[in-house]
């Protein structure tokens, strides 16, 4: 009888995927709650690095029909000193589990590995990147042009010069079309020639050699080659996103922390919409400039406030590096809401004229202490100020933070799907 | 012919190749056995994992459970909480054993004893497997469910389906003909029988029986309830069967989902019988096999010890006091009863005469025991070779566990005399799935009113169903079904005990 013996080892892994996605899409709201769930009790770095979940299975639970209860008969191995009539209490170990074998508990809570991908697309799922409109046009406005192999037919000014001689030659060795030396020497050899038989034949030769010559053209159209070229679409894939924030004195460890965590959800948000992302850190007291991250976060600073300064830095570097046709522009400020009294002017113009204009997104985030008791009394200056703006119909998002638990809430909140553009802008 | 098979713990495909032909050899020839062309595949963990998320095939069509099961494994495997089996065998022609690769040549060698050649020979010869089973086609099956399910899907939607699919698996325990219905008659035999009638006919015609006049005919409403229920097929237990047949708004998509289910339902149906009997046989052939190997001298003593090591994990059996008790380990229980035949064919005691006259001392083990394997499933096989010795060496004993009575369990029969006949019953029953599965039956069709579909549990010792379970599986037929269902349980004095009434949903609210 032939026996086959099959290594299956090297077939393609990941059978079960497509039924796995099954039961993700089918599980959704209750995975992404545990999702949600999960990484509020992570370190935002660990966020997006997938891992284990628990979930409730009642949603996914597959009924049967089951029997339980009723007076039940058992057949057990391994008694010791029972002997008919016997009675054993029904509590304790001796008398068989009460609830009955296959109950299926052990299916209640259902805990269950993500991958990496699996629990970023839940964790950003309901997730919209604003000003839609915008984006669209720009991911399809510019085509861009690429080299895609040889053609036999084309423009002549396409021709490749290179590979239709390489083929000419490889032809003509193919077909032994006589050298020009071979020629000459022949030519050579017939002048001095004397003897008039052999020259007759030398020159018989000649005219066969010439005519060869002849017939296997140095160059054939067939040789000829053209470079090809194939449009492809080339969307802006690029953005950049800005972190402005307040370094004064005023602004706490704790302060900076809530900020950095928020730029870091933003990050991760843009980093799956754009191929590539830059991020410009701008830092300001009195005055503003770029730095980078680690002085950012955790360079010392102090002084006075005019958030304007920061603005016009952002501007002028928008101006310099980033057109905005080519960029996706986004931008987050932290600041815990002082500015000075006299800047508040300026900056309002600064934003709605220069800055806004050109942002796909701008969200103002005030962070504040922990317990946010601050936020009982009265609005900041910035927030008053930035507040004013959006009545007045600027595209601002802003929000107040104060708790490490509400960041991504909040981020949730500013970037949620919406149906209007009304309510986009108005958040 | 002392020649080893392998040395150490390493193999590759000709080893597998050598290891083959050897076990074959041992099997067709001392053993007699008589098995499916072996078709043998070296699969990886993952692969594993695949094939237990698909009930062991190797292909099945998409349905998120399955997903969800493989989430399930592999969670509990990455934490070390289960390992995974040596093989997967599939009741095919030829038969797939599936063999993980981290397995060393010992366990190689054991796993294609145990599954080429134990499960193989039990595929093939056992008669509920001949009868319920078709090894030829089942993969093209499965390849063409999968399709057609894919199929429609592309047609009609995903949720569609899958809705229907849900509800079908919701059922799939009651979706299995347990007797062999009546047998169609094929073309040929139908144009005989037409014949024959026809001849008939001619031969007693008389032209005056057109003269007599003929009764007003039968009013719809006339139709009894015995006639009805003999046209809807009534009572019947098959309950996707019933749907496919008779559930009044169905697409034919649907009914051909149904009729998949059932009929995977269908294959899988002797399995569930036969566990200990499966194991028990498989375990048999490997230990033999092995055995015999060692003694030829083709495994060295090292790996035969190994294999020892292997074996009795195997067939360990915890008594019913340790932590790691859940129920009879079918290993166990299946491998120690044909061990116990072997004994009785070869070397019987007094006792033995007594109990299995027709065995005792007959000498030829193998054929005794090819026609076990043939001839039985679980419950008969205990209820017939379970004997005394076997069940003093299990210490078994039986308890009644009866709700209602104060002083606890009682303890009704050990092993001993008076016990033995009673404690063997009560085990055959334990394995016997008309006991295990509730027995549910459509009963009858308002078909005049408002075409509820009723349903009757009989219940069996008082053992109901569990509640929220039943309502969500009643969901499901009502969703089938399109009226309402009624289920009602009623106690074997055809007292009414609970009675279910479920409402379809509408459609739209299933989609979301």
């Amino acid at each position: 009888m032939p026996i086959h013996i099959i290594d299956r080892r090297l077939n393609p892994g990941g059978k079960s995927l497509e039924n796995r996605q099954r039961f993700l899409r089918r599980a959704k709201s209750l995975v992404q709650g545990a999702v949600k769930k999960t990484s509020q009790e992570r370190d935002i770095k660990d966020v997006l690095e997938g891992g284990e979940v628990t979930i409730p299975l009642d949603g996914m639970h597959e009924p049967r029909f089951r029997r339980e209860g009723g007076t039940r008969d058992m057949v057990l191995p391994g008694n010791k000193k029972f002997i008919e009539g016997d009675y054993l209490q029904r509590s304790g170990q001796g008398s068989a589990k009460d609830s009955g074998p296959g109950e299926g508990d052990s299916e209640d809570a259902f805990r269950f590995v993500l991958s990496r991908d699996e629990f970023v697309d839940l964790f950003l799922d309901d997730l919209e990147l604003p000003d839609l409109a915008k984006r669209k046009i720009a991911q399809t406005e510019s085509e861009g042009i690429q080299r895609a192999g040889y053609t036999t037919s084309g423009s002549p000014a396409n021709i490749s010069v290179s590979r239709t001689v390489k083929l000419a030659l490889a032809r003509r060795i193919a077909l032994k079309r006589p050298r020009k030396e071979e020629i000459e020497e022949l030519e050579a050899a017939i002048a001095a020639c004397t003897d008039e038989d052999e020259r007759e034949e030398l020159l018989a030769q000649l005219e066969k050699l010439k005519a060869k010559t002849k017939r296997v053209p140095f160059i054939d159209p067939l040789d000829i080659r053209y470079r090809r070229f194939e449009t492809v679409p080339r969307p802006v894939a690029q953005a950049v996103m800005f972190c402005l924030m307040d370094v004064s004195g005023s602004m706490s460890e704790h302060m900076k922390d809530l900020a950095k965590r928020f730029y870091m959800l933003l990050y991760v948000f843009l980093k799956r919409r754009y191929k590539h992302v830059e991020i410009v850190f701008i830092r300001h007291t009195d005055r503003a400039e770029e730095v980078d991250e680690q002085t950012f976060f955790y360079g010392p600073a102090s002084g006075g406030t005019l958030v304007s300064s920061a603005l016009q830095a952002m501007h002028e570097i928008v101006r310099e590096r980033f057109n905005p046709a080519d960029w996706n522009i986004y931008a987050a400020q932290a600041s815990d809401g002082d500015n000075s009294y006299s800047d508040g002017e300026l900056t309002g113009l600064l934003l709605t004229d220069k800055i806004l204009p050109v942002c796909q997104f701008f969200a103002y985030l005030e962070v504040g202490e922990s317990g946010g008791s601050a936020f009982d009394l009265s609005d900041s200056s910035l927030w008053t100020l930035y507040e004013r703006l959006r009545n007045s119909g600027a595209p601002l998002s802003m929000r107040k933070v104060s708790e490490r638990s509400e960041i991504f809430p909040v981020f949730h909140d500013l970037f949620q799907r919406r149906e209007t553009a009304q309510e986009k802008t108005a958040p | 012919m002392t020649e080893r098979l392998f040395e150490g713990a390493d193999w590759d495909f000709h080893t597998l190749q050598r290891i083959t032909d050897a076990c074959e050899e041992v099997a067709l020839k001392d053993l007699g056995l008589d098995v499916y062309p072996n078709q043998i595949e070296v699969i990886t963990a993952e692969q594993m994992l695949d094939a237990y998320s698909s009930v062991g095939m190797p292909l099945f069509y998409k349905h998120w459970s399955f997903g969800k099961h493989f989430a399930f494994h592999e969670a509990s495997y990455r934490k070390g909480l289960m390992g995974l089996a040596y093989e997967i065998v599939i009741n095919s022609s030829p038969c797939i054993s599936y063999l993980m690769e981290e397995n060393t040549a010992t366990m190689q060698t054991l796993v294609i004893a145990h599954a080429a050649f134990g499960h193989n020979h039990f595929f093939k010869n056992n008669y509920l497997f001949k009868q319920w089973t078709d090894a030829d086609g089942i993969l093209d099956y499965l390849d063409f469910a999968k399709t057609y399910v894919m199929q429609c899907e592309e047609r009609h939607g995903r949720v569609e389906v899958e809705r229907t699919l849900d509800a079908a698996h919701a059922l799939m325990s009651h979706g299995i003909d347990r007797y062999p219905g009546k047998k169609k008659l094929d073309l040929r035999a139908e144009e005989k029988r037409a014949g024959r009638r026809r001849q008939h006919e001619e031969e007693v015609f008389n032209d005056l029986w057109r003269t007599v006049p003929k009764g007003a005919a039968k009013s719809r409403t006339a139709l009894s309830i015995e006639r009805r229920r003999k046209l809807l097929g009534l009572p019947q237990e098959n309950l996707l069967y019933f749907l496919e047949k008779s559930a009044p708004r169905l697409a034919p998509w649907q009914r051909e989902l149904l009729r998949i289910v059932r009929h995977i339902a269908q294959y899988f149906y002797p399995q569930s019988q036969t566990k200990v009997m499966n194991e028990g046989t498989a375990t048999y052939v490997h230990y033999r096999i092995m055995t015999k190997l060692h003694e030829q001298g083709r495994i060295t003593d090292g790996n035969f010890l190994e294999f020892l090591g292997s074996h009795t994990n195997v067939v360990f059996q915890p008594e019913f006091d340790d932590p790691r008790f859940s129920g009879f380990n079918p290993y166990a229980l299946g491998f120690a009863v044909m061990q116990d035949i072997e004994r009785i064919v070869t070397k019987p005691e007094d006792e033995d005469r007594e109990w299995f006259p027709d065995i005792a001392g007959k000498g030829d083990v193998m054929g005794v025991l090819r026609d076990v394997w043939a001839n039985y499933r679980d419950e008969s096989f205990i209820a017939q070779f379970l004997s005394p010795k076997l069940m003093r060496h299990f210490r078994m004993f039986h308890l009644h566990d009866d709700p209602e009575e104060r002083a606890g369990i009682r303890v009704d029969a050990i092993h001993d005399e008076r016990g033995f006949r009673r404690v063997r019953r009560e085990l055959a029953r334990q394995h016997d799935v008309g006991f295990i599965d509730a027995n549910i039956e459509v009963v009858d069709v308002d078909l005049s009113g408002d075409r509820r579909l009723i349903l009757h549990h009989h219940v069996i010792k008082g053992s109901q169903l569990n509640e929220t379970d039943a309502k969500r599986v009643l969901q499901h037929l009502a969703d089938l079904w399109t009226y309402d269902v009624a289920l009602i349980e009623v106690d074997a004095n055809d007292k009414v005990v609970r009675e279910y009434v479920v409402s379809p949903r509408p459609i739209p609210a299933a989609v979301a």
